[in-house]
């Protein structure tokens, strides 16, 4: 606890790492108040069709004269939540094999990691549409897909320093006075996961939603009448050149969100991780 | 100019960013070497005596840099002097590596993992003469010879991941010493060498000097290896010049505490240790220096006057200098009024 | 470095057997099998289970599955279930596009992002370096797809401008072909030049502070000796690397891509298969592009071997 409030200070004193804390905090203050401040319903037709933006529809309105504005709200919702939980589902997966295959090595560290260099041989966008094959579209398919593809980052990166916190004197003190090989993970080697880990769940995050755009974009993932910034966009290709502003409003959702996260994790890693600033 | 190199009130400051004013690491250093002479400077790590050495060479970088009013005077082999800090890039490339060398701690790193012991050997040749490859050749495997590298052909055609340390150490110097340089620059050349090795390399070093008529520069935290291959010795501790003098007279003469503190944690060989001595404390920081003496916190004889004024260097006998009030004529009843 | 190369083929066998393993395993997964596809949910019992006998979908997974991969060894990859032709064949001729797609957009991202990258490493802290990193952070911040849209509005609103449809292959009209291929594969480069860029600054900074370099200055080098014979030499080997892991991302990239500037490489196939549930046409595409990454992070990994003196073939 009061490493993470260090932590904080610590951002908050880095320009950068502000603007990406204000920024999510803004993001997820979007999302979760989606319903009181979105002006109409997302999925009712309310206006005219290809309605530029105007004083009762911010961001104009789309071919079925939908508000996008109030889409977009929805849509931060969407994002964020296939965002966090697919990293949620990615991250717990791949902490447990990583804490496992880094601890025991031998045969189990050898099996685990095969599955995972197994995994890690597609290009992940190519897996994840591959896995939603099974699984079907939808928020739920979505986001299990996107964090199974999720799962060797997190396994690799905790493994690593499982491996190097283990060469650490005071572990392999614990080891040799006979403290019982569970409570050496849980007690002395987890802490030193932490600051690998949380910077890879922030830059995982902007990566998985990425994926989800992407995937939605493909029509493959989020699915009609659910709003998804990627399938708004998809929608508007065939009509942008006559309204640009169903194009321009999703795409600029997208690339801030994108960009905010990615501010945000590389501001920690400098913050938690000195040895690799550069 | 009689000496080849005059250091002048040399200070380098540590930047801390625009808004805050820079800290001095190391302050009013007044150094003389003399040519042929083998110059020791001693002090524990974090003393500054690397980046003072570094900076004769012009490669300080970012956040270090040489402070204002600081001058280094060199004799070059034509006879005239030039004020380092005023060359150009240009002129300083010139001059590093033909009239300047440096060789460095850890030799394992020093070399560029890259390219073989010739073509590292052969660089130096190439930047300052204009021999042909055949030339070049020659001149390499004669060095390796010089510092007497068992089978220097088939060295020359390894990388340096093949070799041990101390024979990486030999082919720093003889990188550094292949354009005769008229002053070394050694810092710390045997710390990271097995202790076998180290006496090997000191042995070859002194040998060298005789043939090319270098000055070195000897930076080390060890009294023995400043015993073994030093003339003049500066002892330098929290960037300030303590005590310097001959060899022979800082070591039975020792005027400064700190010296004395020094000399009586060398592991002496052979001899029944009592028990190991340590001077107490550690090194102030740079930045959190106090008004008075430096090592008036870790110094035995410390007085009240010790913790107010900050002590001149000022010469004690003939040829020898030290910083500290016990040796400035005045008493310990005077000071204490 | 013969027995080195054939060693490390050899290694590849348990990962390439693994990668087939995974993806026959996914296909038996998807929910409504393959005959509903075919013949749609309301068959009859009898005509499902000729057609499960037709397609050896009776017989245990495991013959099944040696069947199949089999036969990918022969290079049968079997045949589309809507139109019977062969898969390879078809594979291979839309490969030559997403090649082309892929290597012309690797092009494009390391003449932009290694030359910037090295500059702000070396000005580090410089106007040029702020300029370089905020550039890298937009670059991995804006998804492909995002700048394609973004761009075909740009071009169409601004010079009313629409790029090329329907592909030509390169040996037939170059010139077409490069008109055609041009906007998507900048797309494609610029949007990992980013991340190259980021490796290019933060593995020349990394060499830079190694004492090597400080040896190099002390031998009177000028800066430029010093940055292109040494440090780069050595910033090579990390950026080697991720230019192997950058290829997945271009292939991932590409499927997007091809999808929307209609260029028929195998991205465009792979998703024409799972929106048409041609199973057997997914599973081929998976499984080559697959192989396609792994023998290419195979290369860059004997490249670099191959550079660096420290890696011993034996």
């Amino acid at each position: 606890m009061r490493h993470l409030l260090q932590t904080i200070r610590d951002l908050w004193k880095d320009p950068m790492g502000r603007v990406g804390i204000i920024g999510v905090l803004l993001l997820i203050l979007l999302a979760v108040i989606a319903p009181l401040a979105a002006p109409y319903d997302p999925e009712q037709m309310v206006a005219m069709p290809k309605l530029a933006p105007c004083a009762e529809h911010w961001f104009g309105t789309d071919n079925y004269g939908r508000d996008i504005f109030s889409r977009i709200l929805y849509g931060a919702r969407v994002s964020l939540e296939v965002g966090i939980i697919a990293v949620g589902i990615g991250a717990t997966a791949g902490y447990v094999l990583g804490l496992v295959a880094g601890y025991f090595e031998g045969p189990v560290d050898r099996v685990i990691m095969c599955v995972m260099d197994i995994l890690f041989a597609f290009p992940s966008i190519l897996l994840a549409i591959f896995i939603s094959a099974v699984l079907g579209r939808g928020i739920g398919p979505t986001m299990v897909a996107i964090g199974i593809v999720n799962i060797p980052v997190f396994a690799r990166t905790v493994r690593a320093a499982v491996i190097s916190a283990k060469g650490l004197e005071y572990v392999s003190n614990a080891r040799s006075v006979g403290v019982r090989t569970g409570a050496i993970l849980i007690r002395h080697i987890s802490p030193n996961v932490v600051a690998p880990f949380t910077v890879q769940a922030t830059l995982a995050l902007s990566s998985a939603i990425l994926t989800e755009a992407s995937m939605s974009f493909l029509g493959l993932g989020i699915q009609p009448p659910d709003p998804s910034w990627g399938s708004m966009l998809s929608e508007a290709r065939s009509y942008m050149e006559q309204a640009p502003w169903t194009a321009l409003f999703p795409i600029l959702f997208i690339v801030v969100t994108i960009l905010l996260f990615n501010i945000l994790g590389d501001s920690l890693r400098d913050v938690l991780d000195p040895k690799l600033k550069t | 100019m009689e000496h080849l190199l005059e250091m002048r009130n040399l200070s380098i400051d540590l930047s801390r960013g625009k808004r805050r004013r820079p800290v001095k690491l190391v302050e009013g250093i007044d150094l003389n070497i003399d040519k042929k002479q083998n110059f020791g400077v001693v002090g524990e790590s974090g003393c500054g005596k690397s980046i003072t050495c570094s900076s004769i060479m012009g490669l300080l970088s970012f956040p270090l840099s040489v402070g204002r009013g600081s001058v280094i005077r060199f004799q070059r082999s034509d006879g005239s002097e030039t004020d380092l800090l005023k060359l150009s890039k240009k002129e300083l490339q010139k001059l590093r590596g033909k009239d300047i060398s440096m060789i460095f701690q850890e030799p394992m790193t020093a070399l560029d993992p890259m390219y073989t012991i010739e073509d590292q050997i052969v660089e130096s040749l190439r930047f300052h003469t204009d021999m042909n490859k055949a030339q070049m050749h020659e001149a390499a495997l004669d060095m390796l010879k010089k510092v007497k590298i068992p089978r220097p052909e088939q060295i020359l055609t390894d990388y340096p991941h093949h070799l041990s340390g101390g024979m990486l150490q030999r082919v720093m110097i003889a990188i550094a010493l292949i354009n005769n340089p008229r002053l070394l620059i050694a810092d710390e050349p045997t710390t990271a060498l097995d202790v076998t090795i180290q006496a090997q390399i000191l042995d070859l070093m002194n040998e060298l000097r005789e043939i090319y008529d270098t000055s070195v520069i000897m930076i080390t935290h060890d009294l023995g290896v400043i015993a073994e291959t030093c003339e003049q010795v500066a002892v330098l501790y929290a960037g300030q010049v303590v005590e310097e003098a001959g060899v022979d007279e800082i070591f039975h003469n020792t005027a400064h505490p700190y010296t004395v503190g020094l000399l009586r944690s060398v592991t002496s060989l052979g001899g029944a240790q009592k028990e190991l001595y340590a001077i107490r404390g550690t090194v102030p920081t740079a930045g959190n220096f106090s008004a008075g003496c430096r090592f008036a916190d870790r110094c035995e004889h410390c007085m009240s006057i010790c913790r107010e004024q900050a002590p001149k260097l000022v010469e004690v006998s003939h040829g020898h200098k030290c910083r500290c009030w016990l040796h400035t004529g005045i008493t310990r009843e005077e000071a204490a009024q | 470095m013969k027995t080195y190369v054939i060693r490390r083929l050899l290694q590849l066998i348990p990962v390439l057997f693994g990668i087939s393993v995974l993806i026959f395993a996914v296909m038996k997964m998807i929910p409504g099998d393959v005959i509903s596809g075919i013949l749609g949910v309301d068959a009859t019992p009898e005509l499902r289970e000729q057609l499960r006998e037709i397609y050896g979908l009776d017989r245990p997974y495991v013959v099944q599955y040696l069947d199949w991969i089999g036969g990918v060894l022969r290079g049968d990859f079997g045949e589309s279930i809507r139109t019977g032709e062969p898969i390879l064949p078809q594979i291979l001729t839309r490969f030559k596009v997403t090649a082309e797609l892929t290597i012309l957009a690797a092009i494009i991202s390391w003449i932009i992002a290694i030359p910037l990258g090295i500059l702000a490493a070396v000005k580090r802290n410089s106007m040029a370096d702020r300029f370089v990193r905020v550039f890298a952070l937009l670059g991995v911040s804006v998804p492909n797809f995002a700048l394609s849209i973004l761009l075909i509005l740009f071009l169409s609103l601004v010079f009313n401008y629409f790029s090329p449809l329907g592909y030509v292959g390169f040996f037939e009209d170059p010139i077409r072909n490069l008109q055609i291929m041009i906007l998507p594969a900048s797309i494609l480069g610029v949007s990992i030049a980013g991340s190259v860029m980021r490796m290019t600054r933060s593995s020349v900074l990394e060499v830079l502070r190694q004492d090597f370099v400080r040896t190099v200055r002390a031998k009177g080098a000028s800066e430029r000796v010093a940055i292109f014979r040494h440090v780069l030499r050595n910033a090579l080997i990390p950026i080697i690397t991720l230019v192997g892991m950058q290829i997945g991302s271009l292939l991932g990239g590409a499927v997007i891509v091809e999808q929307i500037f209609s260029l028929p490489g195998l991205g465009q196939m792979t998703l024409t298969g799972i929106n048409q549930r041609d199973y057997p046409v997914v599973q081929g595409c998976v499984l080559f592009i697959a192989f396609v990454y792994v023998l290419v992070n195979l290369v860059t990994d004997l490249l670099y071997s191959y550079i660096d003196p420290r890696i011993s073939y034996d």
